[in-house]
């Protein structure tokens, strides 16, 4: 892996309520002990699955790793890179309280920012977005001018797709600070993961992200937010890749024949997407051989598209094999570097927190 | 390119069609208003018939949640898969570029001209009186 690389998805763990309780105002730090709200743990990612943490990354008790120590052991410093984004996978999105997921968020991102983005100047991270939209303004506003955070962050299973308007002043804001919106695998359980019903097994629900981060695509795309806001970056993280290209013929072959619906969207769906999206590489879902891999990168219609990830520690790959397999050569400086660039604009500033 | 009497003119009315045979192609003449025009009946996406599908006016936008509506029954949708084709031109309104159905001119002529010929009036029979509407094909 180049030095120069940017790592677009690293997920320090939380490792109870606990770490979090002084971060919190008096009243949240005493009412969680009072309450009994030790553990706060999403059935997105559930923490003795094998694909949760990687084996060898466990701690005692295998428990997640939660320390920039063992990212640096695990990670940063074993493969070399210039940047790494953190994206807190603490699920503030829990909660029906707004007020309990504004706290818990605002928490995380206090915790981050001290016991993380202070302790080793390659670290930054996404702002976690709370459920409530004021909250998430708020948070927004409060933490942009720390340059450190590099976007905000929610999940592709919210409470309601994020392209509808009430969400336009969530997007007008990230558009005026430079802010990606980053949308990463996980629901907030208010609906079931697929569309008819409540899965059975882990790797039922696991793969039904692909499904919300469609939907939450879709949404985008049709609602018109990039036409609006066209200032307005998209990351897909931890989405997969593969279903991209299939789902965008569909989306375009239907805006053909029923336009007339939605007549802000004035070009291709595919070109929009192409535009505005980008996704990181792990997991990938792609075939292994490198012919056919290259036959799928060209369904991408761009090489633009792809930023570079290691979701660590989830479980993707064995030993260092950071690189997933048939990915060309050729491909890996735009994909490690120039994407991320493009895509992070404030990577380029130096730190100014 | 020959000129085809393909009806008379109050055969089809404003907002009316007709699919005529000329040339050895199946051609359908709308009326827009007083104008008349002409495709190929055959949607260039899957060979459906275009004269087949609605009419419906060009629904556009300048910002989201806003409609702006214009020209009313000027373009016609493919029955199949809906595509809409502006009938002044022809062209897709998705893609006026590379997906387009062929316009063949159309026009009015009176009887009285095409009497004279050369016409091919085929089996319309022309009377001095009447206007008619010829298609180039």
């Amino acid at each position: 892996m180049t030095a120069s690389a940017i790592d677009c998805d690293l997920h320090p763990g939380v490792p109870s309520v606990a770490t979090l309780l002084p971060y919190m105002d008096e009243y949240w730090r005493h009412t969680l002990v009072e309450r009994g709200i030790e553990v706060l743990e999403s059935a997105s990612y559930p923490p003795n699955a094998p694909t949760s943490v990687r084996a060898d990354w466990r701690g005692p008790k295998g428990r997640a790793p939660s320390t920039v120590g063992e990212l640096q052991t695990q990670a940063l410093d074993r493969w070399g890179a210039a940047f790494g984004i953190l994206n807190p996978l603490f699920p503030v999105q829990l909660p029906f309280s707004r007020d309990m997921s504004a706290a818990m968020a605002r928490a995380v991102n206090d915790w981050i920012r001290a016991e993380w983005l202070d302790r080793d100047d390659r670290l930054r991270a996404s702002i976690l977005l709370p459920n409530g939209l004021e909250d998430a303004l708020a948070e927004i506003e409060r933490l942009a001018p720390d340059r450190r955070f590099v976007q905000a962050m929610v999940l592709c299973m919210g409470e309601t797709p994020i392209g509808r308007r009430e969400w336009w002043p969530l997007h007008a804001a990230l558009e005026k600070h430079g802010l990606p919106l980053a949308i990463h695998a996980g629901s907030a359980w208010r609906h079931p993961p697929t569309s008819v019903g409540w899965p059975s097994w882990h790797v039922e629900e696991y793969t039904s992200n692909i499904y919300g981060f469609q939907a939450t695509l879709a949404s985008l795309v049709t609602e018109g937010v990039f036409a609006k806001f066209p200032g307005l970056k998209v990351v897909l993280v931890e989405s997969g890749v593969s279903w991209l290209p299939a789902f965008l013929w569909r989306l375009t072959k239907s805006w053909k024949g029923v336009r007339f619906e939605i007549p802000w969207i004035d070009r291709p769906p595919a070109e929009i997407v192409r535009d505005h999206v980008r996704l990181t590489v792990r997991p990938f879902d792609g075939p292994e051989d490198a012919e056919q891999m290259k036959r799928l990168l060209d369904h991408l219609r761009s090489d633009e598209l792809l930023l570079w990830a290691t979701d660590w520690p989830h479980a993707h790959f064995d030993g260092d094999d950071t690189v997933p397999p048939g990915l060309p050569e050729g491909l890996l400086t735009k994909i490690m570097v120039d994407n991320p660039r493009a895509t992070y604009a404030r990577l380029a500033e130096g730190v100014s927190a | 390119m020959s000129r085809h009497v393909v009806a008379p003119v109050s055969e089809i009315p404003p907002g009316g069609r007709k699919v005529v045979e000329a040339a050895g192609k199946r051609i359908v003449v709308f009326n827009l208003d007083g104008e008349f025009f002409a495709l190929l009946d055959r949607c260039p996406h899957q060979g459906s018939q275009l004269s087949g599908g609605i009419l419906c006016g060009l629904t556009q936008s300048d910002e989201p949640g806003h409609y702006r509506f214009s020209r009313a029954g000027e373009f016609v949708r493919c029955p199949w898969h809906q595509w809409e084709f502006d009938i002044r031109t022809g062209k897709s309104w998705f893609d006026p570029r590379r997906t387009k159905v062929r316009p063949f001119p159309a026009g009015v002529a009176e009887g009285s001209e095409l009497v004279e010929g050369p016409y091919t009036a085929e089996t319309i029979p022309v009377r001095v009186e009447e206007a008619y509407v010829v298609v180039e094909a």
